[in-house]
């Protein structure tokens, strides 16, 4: 069964705040939500799926209560930052399979403002066992582990990593919410403190608090809307591990969503005219435009040394809201805001300066999880209502 | 002067009892399949390659290259805050898999992709003992 033109996004909605210190994280929720469902003219009853992570208690059961929601399909796949674009894919699934038609996909959290909060489990897994000993202090670690093996195996230089944030801060200048909003320098990333080498403080994402959520909902519900919505074109997802210790860091679980999700769509790397990808640290873009196709395998650093991700003119504009790397990445999980600023794109509702004219086809890319040891990939293909 | 690396007691699943208590006496122990001949990393009861459960502890000579390393100026971790700047690194063993470890005994930035190492064990004082490498 494929989800091409089957869902439509008619609602999206990122949080304006990047530090929360003064509410809950279920408000927060709540607020995103209800942004939302006013954006695409609908409201909380009409809500008849539910779909979010794994973080805030049970799945759906203490949000799906919190909302006041009666939903007939909950989904809480959890992949990490990667969730929300798995997320958008079953729920275009659920509304073709006919089980809700208006499902809404809301996510937040408050990792600026409370420490981190990993799940309490009794028994470690048994890969935790044998990772957790070695001094990995956050996600950084494993990132740097795939950007040292990358630039060994491709000349990979830590000058073509910066331009990747470059082209992030020049597109956060002109969005007001944007936590990192000034413009930097390839030499100014290369100067920021070492943090995991190779990787600077400045090829690293933002820790903010926020959130987002859209709508996803049937044809015939968005027909009824005055609301200009997106359509789900394809969308691909798996997991990429260890492989019993044979772990090769310089691919990403991409090279297997992105095939899916582009045959699904009927459409290839070249007619992608705006791509959100997530970006929690630079390499992260480089593995992922080479693993969706944009460029070979080993070209990425070559790729965007020129300026290509740079909007409205590079071959590849992403990330125009400033991305991970300098606007948000709430919940230290990326995935909803590539999906929101994608939408924005093809409503042509994205800040004028950044907007890509015509923009009839769009990418969203997550990633969650390590790609230094195991990750969710998922990839989701949108259109305008006419492509 | 940077304090020596922490050595965390790792906790003990039953699947990896034995491989920790090998630590001990200085041996690096690898599961491998009875029917298939896959080494496999971490342990566990089945191979991953093949599905059989038949599988038995083998003994790795300890050697290896680094495929892969970081070293590491900030750190959030207890202990290991004090031990900057430190090597995280996947080594490729002789036998195949790639474990992550950290490289011990030598200048950070000596290290490189590709660099022959040898196992050492670090006494966590519990039973067990964590094996790193070192250059060979």
């Amino acid at each position: 069964m494929s989800i091409r033109g089957k869902a439509f996004i008619a609602g999206a909605f990122e949080h304006p705040l990047r530090e929360i210190p003064d509410r809950s994280t279920h408000q927060v929720v709540a607020e995103v939500a209800l942004g939302a469902l006013a954006d695409a003219g609908l409201s909380l009853s009409d809500v008849d799926g539910y779909f979010c992570d794994a973080s805030l208690g049970f799945g759906p059961l203490s949000m799906v209560d919190y909302l006041g929601i009666h939903p007939t399909h909950v989904d809480s796949t959890e992949t990490g930052g990667s969730s929300y674009v798995v997320h958008v894919g079953h729920a275009a699934e659920a509304i073709a399979a006919g089980s809700c038609s208006v499902a809404l996909v809301a996510m937040a959290g408050r990792p600026r403002s409370t420490a981190m909060r990993r799940p309490t489990v009794d028994e470690p897994t048994p890969d935790a066992v044998f990772e957790s000993l070695w001094g990995m202090s956050g996600a950084v670690n494993g990132y740097a582990l795939a950007a040292t093996r990358h630039m060994h195996e491709f000349g990979t230089t830590s000058a073509q990593l910066a331009e990747v944030k470059v082209a992030a801060s020049l597109h956060a200048q002109h969005n007001p919410n944007a936590f990192l909003p000034k413009p930097v320098t390839v030499e100014e990333v290369l100067d920021s403190p070492m943090i995991s080498s190779p990787l600077h403080r400045q090829d690293c994402c933002v820790v903010t608090d926020g959130g987002g959520a859209v709508v996803v909902v049937s044809p015939e519900v968005a027909r009824q809307l005055g609301r200009t919505s997106v359509k789900v074109l394809g969308h691909g997802e798996t997991v990429k591990h260890a492989d019993n210790g044979r772990i090769d860091l310089t691919y990403t679980g991409a090279v297997v969503s992105g095939p899916r999700a582009f045959e699904e769509a009927g459409v290839t790397p070249a007619d992608i005219d705006y791509a959100s990808i997530y970006d929690s640290f630079t390499i992260t873009v480089i593995e992922t435009i080479e693993d969706l196709g944009f460029c070979a395998k080993g070209e990425g650093g070559r790729f965007v040394s020129d300026g290509a991700l740079v909007a409205p003119d590079g071959r590849l504009p992403f990330n125009t809201d400033g991305g991970g790397l300098c606007n948000n990445h709430p919940s230290n999980r990326g995935g909803m805001t590539k999906i929101i600023e994608a939408v924005r794109q093809l409503r042509g509702e994205a800040h004028e300066a950044v907007q890509v004219p015509d923009c009839t086809i769009a990418l969203a890319h997550g990633t969650g999880g390590s790609i230094g040891t195991r990750m969710g990939s998922a990839t989701l293909i949108l259109g305008t209502a006419d492509a | 002067m940077s304090a020596p690396l922490p050595v965390p007691t790792p906790a003990v699943s039953a699947e990896a009892e034995e491989f920790w208590a090998a630590t001990a006496e200085g041996r690096l122990l690898l599961r491998r399949c009875d029917d298939c001949g896959t080494v496999i990393w971490y342990p566990r009861a089945h191979c991953p390659a093949c599905g059989s459960q038949r599988t038995s502890w083998t003994q790795a000579s300890g050697k290896g290259t680094v495929y892969t390393f970081t070293v590491v100026h900030r750190s959030m971790l207890e202990g290991f805050r004090d031990a900057l700047p430190y090597v995280i690194a996947y080594v490729e063993l002789e036998e195949g898999p790639r474990v992550l470890t950290n490289v011990v005994d030598c200048d950070p930035a000596s290290v490189e992709v590709g660099m022959p190492v040898s196992v050492v064990f670090h006494d966590t004082g519990t039973g067990r003992a964590l094996f790193r490498f070192r250059p060979a």
